[in-house]
């Protein structure tokens, strides 16, 4: 019976996504391209009251589905916005809907990362500019769903305590793909660095029974001088063993510097070169 | 007028070709549930059930995978119960109106769904798969039903996992006037059976060879995989019959899937040390030839998911 009221809201949810629908019920939806009901809530819980706008030039990256809820990639590309000063990743039906804040200080403001989705969903990017304006982009992601409330693989084997705030890194110059302004999808030519870095942290969310919220909450990097790079708060739906990678235009001066904590205040990070 | 011209090249081109590749499976039909399952005979006494040559979907009844049997004589020997209830009743019924004997057992290649949720079909007869293959039925069982009730709605309506319940043998058995060999490999999950009919060099090769379709990958390992087709190439067969893709009455899939998980393999280890993030690999210029195989959107999708994260992961530097 549950199985079949699944299935059924799937189909519900599938013809609430089409476009024709949502431009059939724009006032209830907030004009959202994805006519999502969600969207009015998360834009006055998330973007406050500063003037918002849906743009093209924001490009979220995803598969169409989620082969593993519990790990989408999401690639988030502001390039063709200036001065750039913080991205906010929302998904409007997770339940917890703040993914992650990145501050690009001096990198180029595109993150890409995982997380975990609980059902179908948009997944949004919301980036402001320094003229206090919220351009927002999105994708939509379909799920078989279970990503946020299932144990990760770390948690159920106890191998996470062995592992917590290992750091692998590594920075691969002149890597970072071109993206094509269009489609988002990138050319042969490669320019600037790209640094990827992973953290072992079993980014629980609380919503499993038992287990507290535990999760990585604040990432910074630095150059050989000490001075910020980049500086990320991620939440609760941040894959488990997260993994990010962060574009620069120029290669960073210096040995590179991880510094961070999680909710429980214990100190992540190391060198990245 | 080019069309037509077009259209009447390829009905002439259709035509032309072995009828083997005209065998195309009857739609299923999703206002009736059925499957419209026919089986064509490949050799005296071997069947095969063939479906679509796609993924999953409402349409097609989910009905994806080509699965088989063997009138031996002795009884009937069935090679996968297919992706629901429904098709393993259904499939129950083509065997009966083929043959007067009855199931004697029921082979299951590895643990995917379709390999195994038709089994309340076949309650009452032994059903066998490899001690790892039931293990991992048993883990998966309840994943596997809410995912394929998600994407298959209706046509899951009764279905619920009922395992194998006796351990495959590898090794040679004659059942009746037949010789059914039993070949264990891995790769594709972490265990693989190949069933080979001795007599015609039918080999029913499971998950381990896809003909024009592209592979699943959620359990595999690709050189144990690529060891496993190695293995398959050297051996005397004259037809496969894949689990998913097109049956023909050759060999030749060996290679597609050698070639395949190869490019898999090169392409995405040089992605990794680029420093490609799994959205790059997503968008990777795939070769024209792969591109064509059926499922490509889906189940390139799912390769990346799968396999990407073991060539990065081997590329990120540990520090502590």
């Amino acid at each position: 019976m549950s199985r079949c009221l699944f299935a059924s809201l799937g189909l519900v949810w599938s013809m609430l996504a089409t476009p024709s629908f949502a431009q059939a019920d724009a006032a209830s939806t907030g004009g959202d391209p994805f006519g999502s009901y969600q969207w009015p809530d998360l834009k006055r819980e998330f973007l406050g009251s500063g003037r918002v706008e849906f743009d093209a030039r924001v490009k979220v990256l995803a598969p169409a589905f989620a082969e593993d809820p519990m790990n989408v990639p999401i690639t988030v590309l502001a390039d063709g916005l200036r001065d750039v000063e913080w991205i906010t990743v929302l998904v409007d039906r997770n339940p917890i809907r703040k993914v992650l804040e990145y501050f690009p200080v001096a990198s180029l403001p595109r993150v890409s990362f995982r997380f975990k989705l609980e059902q179908a969903s948009p997944v949004r990017a919301a980036v402001k500019t320094r003229d206090g304006v919220w351009h927002v982009g999105g994708a939509l992601v379909d799920s078989a769903g279970g990503g946020c409330t299932a144990a990760g693989e770390t948690r159920r084997d106890g191998s996470w305590a062995r592992t917590l705030g290992d750091l692998s890194a590594r920075v691969f110059p002149h890597s970072v793909p071109v993206a094509d302004a269009d489609t988002g999808t990138h050319a042969n030519t490669r320019t600037g660095t790209r640094v990827r870095l992973r953290v072992m942290h079993p980014m629980d969310t609380g919503l499993v029974r038992g287990i507290p919220a535990f999760y990585v909450n604040r990432l910074s990097l630095r150059d050989g001088a000490g001075r910020e790079l980049l500086r990320i708060n991620t939440f609760e739906p941040v894959s488990e063993n997260p993994v990010f990678s962060f574009d620069f235009a120029e290669q960073p001066v210096g040995r590179l510097q991880l510094v961070g904590t999680d909710n429980n205040g214990n100190r992540i990070g190391g060198p990245v070169e | 007028m080019t069309r037509l011209l077009g259209v009447a090249c390829l009905f002439v081109l259709l035509c032309a070709l072995p009828a083997f590749v005209f065998a195309q499976p009857t739609q299923a039909d999703p206002a009736t549930l059925d499957y419209h399952l026919s089986a064509r005979a490949v050799a005296p006494g071997v069947f095969v059930v063939e479906g679509a040559n796609a993924d999953f979907s409402v349409a097609n009844g989910c009905n994806i995978i080509n699965t088989g049997f063997i009138v031996t004589g002795a009884g009937v020997v069935v090679v996968n119960t297919g992706p629901s209830r429904r098709y393993g009743e259904q499939l129950r019924a083509l065997i009966g109106r083929t043959s007067s004997e009855p199931v004697v057992r029921v082979i299951h290649l590895n643990l995917h769904p379709d390999y195994f949720l038709g089994n309340q079909a076949f309650a009452d007869v032994p059903r066998a798969a490899t001690p790892a293959t039931r293990a991992g039925m048993q883990r998966e069982a309840k994943a596997y039903e809410d995912n394929l009730y998600r994407l298959c709605g209706d046509w899951m309506k009764g279905t619920e996992a009922l395992l194998p319940d006796t351990d495959a043998k590898p090794g040679v058995e004659r059942i009746g006037r037949h010789e059914i060999e039993l070949v264990a490999l891995r790769g594709h999950t972490d265990s693989d059976l190949v069933l080979i009919h001795r007599a015609s060099g039918v080999a029913f090769v499971g998950g381990l060879v896809f003909s024009r379709r592209i592979p699943t990958t959620p359990h595999a390992q690709l050189d144990a995989w690529q060891a496993s087709l190695l293995d398959l190439a050297g051996r005397p067969l004259r037809m496969l019959v894949p689990s998913h893709g097109v049956v023909s009455a050759d060999t030749a899939a060996i290679a597609l899937t050698q070639r395949y998980l190869a490019w898999i393999h090169t392409a995405f280890r040089s992605a990794a040390e680029r420093g490609d993030d799994m959205n790059d690999v997503l968008r990777l210029p795939v070769p024209d030839e792969f591109r064509q195989w059926a499922a490509f959107e889906a189940e390139y999708t799912r390769n990346v998911a799968n396999l990407y994260p073991r060539y990065e992961q081997a590329v990120l530097k540990p520090r502590r």
